[in-house]
Formats: structure tokens, sequence, C-alpha cells
């Protein structure tokens, strides 16, 4: 047992689960979280009196079953929340259902309905061959020690036999291409391969024409290897609770409403904190569960960093492109030819690829899209609590919704340069939110008139909330130079960093974004591992 | 006396490539090798098995050789490269072992290239590299500094990326000793390298040429000018992961050992083609111009000669494709001797058309007024597209199926060296556009054609008063034309996407990256092979080093120079 004392920055999910591992070790673990409610992402909210909705993270898919296990959370199975399937909505009702293993919906061809299992196996099995990569800190190309090799060696057996040579030579053909291509070689259907693409680009800043989407389509399906997406009950904050409890239970102290000001560092070695308030906190190390660019930039500061690592740094891409919303519903919206255990489901609407590039185009160019890509849910019908009787929320991310906005969206977005009137800003906000409702109202008539209460957090809200560089949900883009060892930059892509006692624990780090606890799994395990180091 | 018996493949395996056939069947239209299509690849592939004591045929289905290395009298006096119109990859090690200077190659480097500017200023990026980074100071100081930096960082990946074009890629899936070995090979390049270089490169690999520029330069017209090459025949963006590498791909080509430079082939690209047929010959080589072939003959899964459209079968003991892919398997071989994976991989094969091509014989020399008088910069590429977003966008016009509005023109006047091309005082100007769709909405017509030319003159115009005025004659060529005439489907002048599912051991498919066809005796060595598009000839090289291989001839292809 060691006597060591662990601060952390921030408490965000992935925060607590590596705090949880280390108080277990016997570190004495301190979390330090800025907001008044630990979790980060996954966060339950009211945005308007009596009106509750997951903050940030809204869907469940990827919960690590390891992590479950070993903190003993209901998540490994039947958890407190519900498994859902996607639904596609279409203009004439002929949406698409899309399941594990199977997919269903009006005019579909035999052909895709024969090909959506196998396709489904086949990627599955992709994702599987990647794990050994996921659960363990990804191996450095040069000096690796025994931990990397053996990665690197199971693999390479996953690939070769795992897969077996055919499905090996086909992985690493998609392994680093669009998903366009990929679908469609496969499918016919455009509304099949629009919603399937949806999976590949939402939270990215990716069309599905977009190189390595069959790489961020693999990370987001591999959380189907522990079972389907799912609603949490009471929302995302119910696993941030669930969480914190087992991390206090391993004696972990949870400090909120402290923010941290900068990470102290005594001749290259991290000896602990200072606080907005300025008080300082002391430990043998101090983990951050903040992006790359908070840790490094604003709390170590370049001063203390090799000139080429800052720059490193300071050139990852972690703008956010994917605006929250938040609507209260005087009643249920109606979907033509969906019924109400339906309209609980996922709801996507992404007509086709053509759409979802079209939607993207106008994220290159510092634009909102003009028809966005929208992923649905309505807790409140599995979840009443969440609303007044008969009342509803509806909670929306919307694509895309670029960190820089051309005009800018707001008075606190002021990176972008210009300085547009202020009015025009907060105008610009309301403008999107409009352009989605009425993108909603085409699905469910009448819907405009049952919004009574929204909110919309764009990136640079995000930003300013949840204290994400840039809004990003995955704290920096996944493109294949920003994944594996080279996540968040080569130089600390196993949780160490260049500076002695200060670690990585958040979803800058290897495997990166989603409410997976992987990442705070893996430092802790690089914590136990270096000891002292 | 049973020691005189001989076993009958053994005998073959005695007769083959002794240009003995002859004498064995009587039959007098007989090769060792059959070459399908006459393109630099079939040429350089041809040369290479004739120099081992082969006798080898060429058939080209066009009047004329070298496929898209052509030069063509399309306008009277006006000699035009009306497909591939520049020199810069063409491997050194070929130029030497065919001679081809002997055989009147001759390349002239290229003289830098510019950016025009909307404001009116221009980017001159010179051959000289003093010059050249004064002149980008002249936009950002600091750009003027990071191009030091990036000037060292490109010509790393040249280097280390140059010792794989002339080497068979190995298979990954493979337990051959020899695929192992090549696996070490490359393994050992890469750690030559430190362990951030290998990050370094992996995410070159990797990125998008507009986020990697970023990383360095900050100036719109210098990001914009050093992206362009990186689209160049691609269906992707200045935006789309893997383009940095395209750039690699078309920087990496050397000239006197001066590695990036480009050059034109005096007397245009025919003469490329010209030379390699020259040497070709001079080697006992073949060559039969107007021979289209129908098919490949495969008897019990050993291909055995072709038959032309004539009906007229060729046989030989050894048949190599110089087609692209997609020609190849679905076009020229009958599906029944195409296992059905690889025909579905032949159908998926990425190969979509991105570029169109348009041909200017001029009254003479257009002013460019942005440039000072008398400026060395009208002797390189002349390109009219100044921030990264109008790349972009023009992008975004393929993707929906129609010609870039605004499109991205890589302009030259090859005559301002070589007086051999056109009458004296007149010039030929060969402007390559990015991009143009294969087909359009409501397919193409003589009028759409006409309206995407007009794009591109206009482009020219805006930024050179007397440009139209100019104008003699002009050729426009659409993906289409490009097929039509070349045989390149779908007019992909890299016979096949250069993206990581189509590089290296992928190209053109898993499983087939070894030049070896799916019958025996059957060969590939056209640009959808490894190391791909570009008048490289390596290809070509590869593919006959694996033949003389598997024939136990001794090997005539040149060794890579390495780095010197």
């Amino acid at each position: 047992m060691t006597s060591q004392s662990a601060v952390l920055v921030g408490g965000g999910h992935n925060g607590l689960v590596c705090a949880t591992y280390l108080a277990r070790a016997g570190y004495k673990v301190q979390i330090l979280e800025a907001r008044e409610t630990v979790g980060g992402a996954a966060s339950t909210i009211s945005f308007a009196p009596g009106y509750q909705v997951s903050g940030l993270a809204h869907i469940l898919h990827s919960l690590s079953p390891k992590v479950c296990r070993d903190l003993n959370l209901p998540g490994a199975g039947p958890g407190p929340w519900l498994a859902i399937d996607t639904i596609s909505l279409d203009r004439q009702g002929h949406h698409l259902t899309l399941g594990e293993n199977s997919v269903s919906g009006q005019g579909l061809s035999d052909k895709d309905l024969k090909a959506y299992p196998a396709f489904k196996q086949e990627f599955l099995s992709y994702a599987e061959a990647l794990e050994p990569l996921m659960m363990n800190k990804p191996p450095r190309l040069k000096d690796m020690d025994l931990k990397d090799k053996l990665t690197l060696a199971r693999l390479g057996w996953k690939l070769r036999f795992g897969l077996g040579a055919g499905s090996m030579r086909e992985f690493l053909r998609v392994g680093g291409i669009n998903i366009f291509d990929v679908l469609n070689e496969i499918f016919d259907d455009e509304r099949l391969k629009g919603a399937i693409a949806t999976d590949a680009i939402i939270g990215h800043h990716m069309g599905p024409r977009t190189p390595t989407t069959v790489l961020t389509y693999l990370l987001r399906l591999r959380g189907e290897i522990g079972g389907a997406a799912a609603l949490p009950l009471g929302g995302m904050g119910q696993i941030a609770r669930m969480l914190s409890e087992s991390a206090q239970k391993a004696g972990v102290v949870i400090r909120t409403s402290a923010r941290v000001k900068r990470i102290l560092v005594d001749d290259g070695r991290a000896s602990g904190v200072e606080l907005e308030t300025g008080e300082l906190v002391n430990a043998d190390l101090v983990i951050s569960n903040a992006d790359a660019k908070n840790t490094f930039l604003n709390l170590v500061g370049t001063q203390e960093l090799d000139a080429m690592f800052a720059r490193r740094i300071h050139t990852t891409r972690t703008n956010g492109n994917v605006a929250k919303i938040h609507l209260a519903l005087n009643g249920l919206p109606s979907i033509e030819g969906l019924s109400t255990e339906q309209l609980s489901q996922r709801l996507i609407v992404a007509p086709s690829m053509r759409y979802l590039e079209h939607a993207f185009n106008h994220a290159k160019y510092g634009e909102y899209s003009e028809h966005p890509v929208l992923e649905i849910t309505i807790p409140s019908i599995t979840d009443p609590e969440l609303a007044p009787s008969g009342h509803h929320v509806m909670s929306i991310c919307a694509s895309f919704a670029p960190y820089h906005l051309k005009n800018g969206w707001q008075q606190d977005d002021l990176q972008t340069g210009l300085q547009p009137d202020l009015q025009n800003r907060l105008q610009e906000k309301e403008r999107f939110l409009d352009k989605v409702t009425a993108l909603i109202s085409d699905y469910a008539p009448g819907f405009a008139s049952r919004v009574v209460a929204s909110q919309i957090l764009t990136p640079v809200d995000i930003e300013a909330e949840y204290n994400i560089t840039g809004g990003h949900w995955h704290h920096g883009e996944m493109t294949i130079d920003q994944s594996f060892m080279m996540r968040p930059v080569h130089g600390t892509a196993q949780y160490d960093t260049p500076i002695d006692g200060l670690f990585l624990c958040g979803a800058a780090a290897h495997p990166g974004g989603g409410v997976t606890g992987i990442p705070g799994h893996n430092a802790a395990q690089r914590i136990l591992a270096m000891g002292a180091r | 006396m049973v020691h005189f018996r001989i076993a009958p493949w053994l005998l073959e395996k005695m007769v083959v490539g002794e240009n003995s056939w002859q004498w064995l069947t009587g039959d007098m239209k007989n090769y060792d090798a059959i070459v399908i299509g006459a393109g630099h690849n079939g040429l350089t592939n041809a040369a290479f098995l004739a120099r081992a004591g082969l006798s080898v045929l060429v058939v080209e289905k066009n009047d004329y050789i070298g496929g898209a290395t052509a030069s063509r009298e399309l306008h009277e006096d006006w000699q035009y490269s009306n497909c591939s119109y520049v020199c810069s990859l063409f491997r050194p090690e070929i130029y030497q072992a065919l001679n081809l200077g002997q055989h009147g190659l001759e390349v002239v480097p290229l003289q830098g290239s510019t950016t025009f500017k909307q404001d009116g200023d221009y980017f001159g990026s010179y051959h000289q590299t003093t010059v050249r980074r004064r002149e980008i100071a002249r936009h950002s100081i600091r750009d003027a500094d990071a191009s030091i930096r990036f000037d060292a960082d490109l010509m790393k990946w040249c280097r280390l990326i140059r010792g794989f074009l002339l080497r068979t890629p190995p298979d990954p899936a493979s337990f051959k000793p020899r695929d192992a070995m090549e696996f070490a090979y490359l393994l050992k390049s890469f750690y030559r390298l430190t362990e951030s270089q290998i990050y370094e490169f992996i995410r070159f690999f990797t990125m998008s040429i507009a986020e990697y520029l970023e990383e360095y330069f900050e100036s719109d017209v210098i990001l914009a000018h050093f992206s362009g090459g990186s689209i160049i025949g691609t269906g992707l963006g200045v935006y789309s992961p893997g383009t940095a590498y395209v750039l690699l791909h078309h920087a990496m080509g050397d000239i006197d050992g001066n590695i990036g430079s480009w050059g034109f082939a005096r007397g245009g690209m025919g003469s490329v083609a010209r030379a390699i047929a020259a040497s070709f010959e001079s080697s006992g080589g073949e060559i039969r111009t107007k021979a289209e072939v129908a098919q490949i003959l495969v008897e019990s899964r050993r291909a055995t000669g072709v038959v032309l459209n004539s009906g007229e079968e060729i046989e030989a003991s050894v048949v190599i494709s110089n087609l692209d892919a997609k020609r190849t398997f679905l076009k020229v071989m009958d599906p029944k001797d195409v296992p059905d994976d690889l025909y579905e991989r032949a159908l998926n094969f990425k190969i979509r058309g991105s570029s169109g091509k348009v041909n200017i014989a001029l009254d003479g020399m257009p002013d460019f007024p942005a440039l000072p008088k008398g400026s060395p910069l009208t002797l390189g590429h002349m390109h009219f597209t100044d921030t990264l977003e109008r790349l972009e966008r023009a992008y975004d016009d393929w993707k929906d199926d129609h010609w870039s509005r605004d499109p991205y023109v890589d302009c030259l006047v090859p005559t301002q060296y070589d007086p051999t091309m056109a009458p004296p005082g007149k010039h030929m100007m060969s402007v390559f556009v990015q991009y143009c769709p294969v087909e359009v909405e409501g397919g193409w017509t003589r009028e759409k054609r006409d309206a995407f030319g007009d794009a591109v003159i206009n482009q020219i115009a805006n930024y050179s008063p007397n440009f139209k005025q100019l104008i003699l004659h002009r050729e426009v060529r659409t993906p289409r034309e490009i097929e039509d005439e070349v045989g390149l489907t779908e007019g992909n002048i890299f016979q096949g996407e250069l993206t990581l599912d189509q590089l290296m051991f992928n190209r053109p498919f898993p499983g087939y990256a070894q030049y070896r066809g799916p019958v025996s005796n059957m060969y590939m060595c056209s640009s959808s092979t490894h190391p791909g598009g570009g008048v490289m000839g390596a290809p070509g090289a590869n593919a006959a080093r694996e033949i003389l291989r598997d024939l136990g001839k001794p090997n005539t292809v040149p060794e890579d120079f390495g780095d010197d």
C-alpha cells in the first residue's frame, strides 16, 4: 500500500473512474471540480423550472464493461437505463429502424436487409480486433516496454488470426478510408446509408466523404460490444452519481466549486495545484481530467514545456461542431407512423449521405448547417420524473454548428477576431435554434407550437459551461493523426507527460471521448505501473 | 537410357523465353510476352523484358503510342501534350538503365510557379530557394521562417518514400519469407527515423494538406499555393485527410538529383514514350498500333495469349496488362477467369475522374500584368486560386456532380522553352483543371463541355486581359474524352485514387499487389499497381522484375539508387 497523495484536476466521469482505482490502490485522492457537480459532460441539468435533461452527453453507448465490473456498477448487463434502437426519420413516414443486428423499414431492398447484419458483424469484428489497443496505453513505436510489445503482439494476433487473412486484408483496406465509399459498396438505400454514416460523423469535423470516417465509425461501434445504446434513467447525471458514490466509497475526497488556477511545477516535477482562491493544494501526483490545451497551455504554462511539444499541443484540432439543444414541450410531438414507444428511441434526421455532406460543407467555412443533422431523444417518455406531468423534454444534438462561426456566436466569442454588433451575434444562436425547430416541424407538424421553453448550447457555450477547450465532445478531433499513440500528441500519449508526476486521464487521452471511463481506467493502470516516478 | 527422358513441364520451362517457340510449334505469331497497351509503363515493362532476351510484343489500340504520355498535332503545326504535361516523377534509375538520354529524351527543369491573387498581387515560388524565401517573406515573415522547416521536413519524407518506389510491396497477411523480409526492410528504414519522426511521418501520411500546412504557414496565398499539388488528379479536397501524401506524390520526383523539381520533356511528353519505345526496339522488341485487345486468352487457369478486335489471335507465354484494374478485370478478361471476390473488388475499385484538361493554341504569349515586366515566373506553373476556401469550394462543386465554377487550374506554356512544339512566335498552353466530374447532372453535352471550357478560360482571362484574343484553337477534355481516347477509366490520371485503401500492399487490391494476376502467366504493370500514377515508370519496372523472377531470367531492372 502506498501512502502517496494524488490530486485530480476536474471531476468528469473519467476523473472519477481514475480516482476510484487509485484510492483503492491506497492513494490519498482528492478531486477538485470547478462546477457545482461532478461528472463533467455526464450531467443532468434543469434548463427550465420543472424540466430536467442530460446536460451534454445524452446517450450511453460505450461505458466500459470492465470498468463497471471493477467499480461494481450495475453497468455490465442491465442497469438503470433502457436499451434503445435508432430510428431514422423520413418525410414520407417511411422511417427506418436500425437495431443491433437488424434493420427494418418500408422500401428496403432484400439485398440491403440481408447485407445489414453481415455488415454489422464484419465491422463489429474489426472493432473487436482493435480491443487490445483500447484497454491499454497505446504502444510506443520505438523503445517499447514489455506491455507495449504485448499489446502489439495481441493486436497482430487478433488481426491475423482473430479476423483471418481475408478479413484482415479487408480491414487494412477500409481502415483508413471514408464511410461513404464503404457504404456505397454495400448498400443501395440512401436513407440507410445516411443513418449509418451519421454514427461516423456525429461529434466530429467530418462528412461521410472525409477519409478516416470508417475509423470513427468503428470507435463508435465498439461501444456495442458491451451492449446496445441506452438512455440512462434520470439522465446522464445518474451515471456521474453512481461513479462518485463508488469513488467516495473508495475514500476519494470530492471538492466541488473548487476551480484550479494553475498546476504547480518545481524543477520539472508537478508538486500540486493552486486554486482560484489562492489556496495551495500539494500532492505527490497531479492528474488532469482537463483537455490537453487547457492542461498544458493554461494550467501548466508553456514556460515549463519544450517548444516543439508546446507547438504540437497548440496545433491540435479541438473545435467542436455540435450544438446541444434542450426543449420543454407541453405535449408529445406527433410524427406520422411513430408510436409513443418508438418516439422514446433515438431519433435521427439524416435522410441521405449527400444530406450529411451538405450539412458538413457549411462547417468548413465557419457557417452552421442550412439543413442540420439531428440526434433526438425524448427521455421524459420513459422517465416522467424529468418533466411536469403531461409535459416532455427533448434533447437534441445538432450538427453542424462550428465553434468558429464567421460572425461569431455571442459576446464571449472573441477568438474569431471579428467584432460584429452584439445584437447580431445573439441572433445567430436564435437563428440556428429556429432552423432546428423548423426542421423538426417538417416531420412533426405543429411542433413549434409545443415548445414552451428552450436552451441552446453552442460549442462556445459548452466550452464556457464545461471547461472543454473548443467545446469539443471528444476533447479533440478523432482523426488518425490525433489518435492512438498520437493522442493528444506524441510525447504524452501514454497518460504520463513531459512533467514528472503529471498525468492525463480525460478524453484528450487515448482512446478519446464518449462516456466510456476507459481513459480514466488506462491512466490509473499507467500511474500504478509507474509508481512514484 | 531412361535418363534422357525429360518431363514435359521441365521441357516447357527450358524453352520458355528462348525464342524457341517458333520451331517448337511452327507458329510465327508467337511471343514470350505480350504487353497490352503502349503507355509509358507498358513500354518500360516491355523494354526490361526485352533486355532479358525475351521476344516481346506491345499491342496498342490507338494509332499512336504513349497512352497518356503523348504529344499530338491536333491543330496544324501545334504539338499538344494533351494529357500528361510535365515529367516530374520519372525514375532516374530507369532513365539510365534504358539509356533514354541516348534515345532522345531530354528533360528541361521547370522554373518555379506562381499563384495570382484576386487583389492584383501574386506569390512567386521561385526555383532558387533563397529567392523563394524572400518572396514568401513579402507575404509573411513568419512563413518565411516556417518554410525552412517545411522544406526540410518534406525532403525527409521524399527521401523515405522514394526508397519504396522500385520495390514490390509485401503482403501483410502472408508468411512467405520474402514478404517477411520485405516487411523487415520497411521497418528498418522506418527505424532509421527517431521516434518522434515516426509519429510525424504517420501524421503526414494521414492528415489533410490544409491542416498539415496550417501547422507551418499563416498566409492564405501561401497555404493555397502549396496545397494545389495535393488535389491534382484526386477526388479529394484540400481538407480531406490523406491529401498531404498526394503532395509528396507530386513532389518526390527528381531531375538531375534535384528532388521536387518538375521538368518538361523536350518535344512534349510524346518524346518520353518515343524514347522508351526506341530503347525497347533497340533490344529487339516489336510494337503494333491500331491493335486493340478484345480478350486475354486463358486455358486451364493459364494465360496463353490475346485475341484482337480483328479476331486475330496472338499466343504468348506471358501476358501483361498495362490497362487500369477495371479494364483489365472487367473488360479484357472473361468473367469466368476472374475469381468472384476479385471481380467484386474491381467493380468497387475507386478510379473516379476528377480532372479536366484544356489545351490551347495561342497566337502569342499572353500578358499577366500582375507580374513585374520580364518576370521569369511565366516560365513555370501558373495558378489562380489564392485561398484554401476557394480550393475546397471547387471540390464541393465536384462532389455534387458539377465542374468547379471557380476551378483550380495548373497552367503552363511549354513553348517558351521548347519552340519545336509550335510555329515561331506562337505558343501552346496546357491547362490542367481540377475539378471536373465524369458525369454531370443530366450527362455531358457539347454545350456543357464548352461551358466547362469557358469557366477555365475565364479563370485565366481574369488575370490576362489579352488572353482571349490570342486563342487560335482550344481542345477541351473532360474525364469522358480522356477515357474514350486514352482508355483511362473515368479519365482518372492515376488509374485509381491514391487513398490509403489503394496504396502499397492494397494497390490495386489486397492480395494482388505483387503484379501477378488471378491466373498464372498473367501480370499487371499499369499505374493501377504500386507505386501508382504519374509518369514514373516504376510500376512497369517492378512488374518486369517479378515476371523475370517467375521465369527464372536474370533481372534487368535496376535497384533504387538509394539516398544520394
